[in-house]
């Protein structure tokens, strides 16, 4: 029920223009399944875990705490591989570390002998191809360094260090450094549940900002029903472990989304049905 | 830090120095001990520098040896640190074998060490070079360990290999656990070559206070005593200079190291 028909029609066309995008879902997940440990201790995590993105799509998963959404972070990033299924990123199977993506945590796990300029710049240190060119893109490098630190607020702040900054500019930090080297797929998970109600909400219009302006695609696990509804184009709500998906809700308030769309009634109406979907997904038993 | 803070880091140590030496002389005076049993802090401070063309080739041996023991130390306690650290095969396998090595008193091996090199500099040096690597080795180690597992994350879905990861993140963690070892390391380091020294050797400190205590000159002993225990404390505030300009991002981080002493 994903990935077809109303869901890609709501989508903006892909800025990049690849063809092969409109008609195949850009991150595919089919029949997946997860099992954590060894045979007499052994947890199902996942269990026929089906779910489509499609190119330059913001997608939300939601659900009970333990239900394997971290998990399937590290499954379609690649970190771990399924016991059984299959995850396709960009028309490829996912078999190692994705070189495409970018991913921010709950914490912001941040280099503290870096500067934030050094931390926002290590993507150019490591990821293909831009680690070759290190040397002869330097000051092209920084350039995007800072001109990402400055569009979500910190240009003052690059040469300081993470230890000096609040919870709020660290994970604006990491957010930036997961997306200096122009990933094609953004992995976040709950990348703003520490943050104070204030600092969170404002990080949700940076997110929403820089996600109409590239154009990557992403996938952003949250417990936060409303953070859901209001960044996303789709929620897909995971059942009980073992996690599948039970239900996926297409947003369709029209973008850029402000504030003021929080409090109107249709978007009381999506959270509340997402919020039922939920209490059925705690007490459903698969 | 400011001027008050720093004036008062120096002057509160240096005083508690001092009140340990005048309750040290009233002690001897009040209670007229014998000077071949324990001579007074300022009789020890004038054999110091009456003896001090005796004592000082001897302290510059044993400086030597110490220091050398140490380089050997650094450079490989941290290599073993980053392998054990940064390898859960590693970890599981040297383990065992580095606590029970480090169980062993060190005291017992310098004889060995003598049948092996002969008498002089190198049982000292390997001595001291014994002492003091397993907590430059545990610290680093566990410093590596520590690197925070959603850095890890950040890095391997950004393709980095086992490498890139000890060698961006891993080393860089342990350093604040490097140079908090180093200032044990290097108290360990002379007690390992004045330990050898008194064993099998014919020059620096040890060799100095054995003769000395051979022959009843007990204030040369405490004036040899004395003189380590200064380049020690000389040693350690070194050290700590590179320590405090090197981690100086940890300061504010909150994080605490990890201090695992061991004896010799």
């Amino acid at each position: 029920m994903v990935g077809n028909g109303n869901i890609t029609v709501l989508r903006r066309s892909a800025p990049d223009g690849r063809n092969e995008s409109e008609s195949m879902p850009f991150v595919g997940i089919d029949n997946v399944s997860l099992t954590y440990g060894s045979d007499n201790s052994s947890v199902l995590a996942l269990h026929n875990f089906s779910m489509q993105v499609a190119h330059g799509e913001f997608a939300a998963i939601v659900g009970p705490s333990g239900c394997g959404k971290s998990t399937f972070l590290k499954l379609a990033s690649g970190l771990r591989r399924p016991t059984a299924g299959s995850i396709q990123v960009a028309g490829e199977q996912v078999l190692r570390p994705l070189k495409i993506g970018g991913m921010a945590f709950q914490n912001a796990a941040l280099m503290p002998w870096r500067t934030c300029l050094e931390n926002v710049m290590l993507p150019f240190e490591v990821c293909l191809p831009h680690r070759e060119r290190r040397r002869i893109d330097r000051e092209l490098h920084r350039e995007r360094a800072v001109s990402l630190l400055a569009s979500v607020g910190l240009a003052d702040a690059v040469s300081r260090y993470p230890s000096q900054l609040s919870g709020g500019m660290q994970q604006r930090i990491a957010l930036c450094r997961s997306l200096v080297h122009e990933p094609q797929l953004l992995l976040l998970d709950e990348p703003f549940s520490a943050l104070d109600a204030f600092t969170r909400e404002e990080l949700w219009d940076v997110l929403q900002a820089l996600h109409a302006q590239r154009g990557f695609t992403v996938v952003l696990v949250t417990h936060d029903l409303t953070e859901a509804v209001y960044l996303a184009d789709s929620v897909h709500v995971l059942s009980a472990r073992p996690g599948k998906v039970i239900h996926t809700q297409p947003v369709k308030i029209s973008r850029p989304r402000t504030p003021r769309d929080r409090f109107a009634p249709t978007f009381a109406d999506m959270v509340l049905l997402l919020r039922e979907k939920i209490g059925s997904a705690r007490n459903h038993i698969p | 830090m400011s001027m008050t803070r720093r004036l008062r880091s120096f002057v509160e140590p240096a005083a508690t120095a001092l009140l340990f030496f005048v309750v040290w002389e009233l002690f001897c005076r009040v209670l007229s001990i014998p000077e071949f049993v324990l001579p007074t802090p300022s009789k020890t401070v004038l054999t110091l520098i009456k003896d001090w063309d005796l004592i000082w080739p001897n302290a510059q041996q044993t400086l030597i040896t110490t220091l050398l023991g140490f380089c050997i130390s650094v450079v490989f306690g941290m290599a073993l640190g980053v392998l054990v650290g940064s390898s859960d095969f590693l970890n599981r396998c040297l383990s065992p074998l580095l606590v029970a090595f480090n169980s062993v008193p060190k005291v017992a091996v310098v004889p060995v060490l003598v049948l092996w090199f002969g008498i002089g500099t190198v049982p000292a040096v390997i001595t001291a070079f014994v002492l003091s690597f397993f907590p430059i080795t545990v610290n680093v180690a566990a410093g590596v360990a520590a690197t925070d597992r959603e850095l890890i994350d950040v890095l391997l879905s950004l393709g980095a290999s086992r490498t890139d990861i000890v060698i961006k993140a891993g080393i860089p963690r342990s350093l604040p656990y490097f140079f908090a070892s180093l200032k044990i390391a290097i108290t360990l380091a002379f007690v390992g070559s004045v330990i050898a020294e008194t064993v099998a050797s014919n020059s620096g400190i040890g060799y100095l206070m054995l003769s000395a205590s051979a022959s009843f000159k007990i204030p040369l002993v405490f004036a040899s005593l004395l003189f380590i225990g200064f380049l020690g404390v000389s040693m350690y505030a070194v050290t700590a200079f590179f320590e405090t300009r090197l981690t100086s991002w940890n300061i504010n981080s909150g994080d605490q190291t990890a201090n695992f002493a061991t004896g010799g």
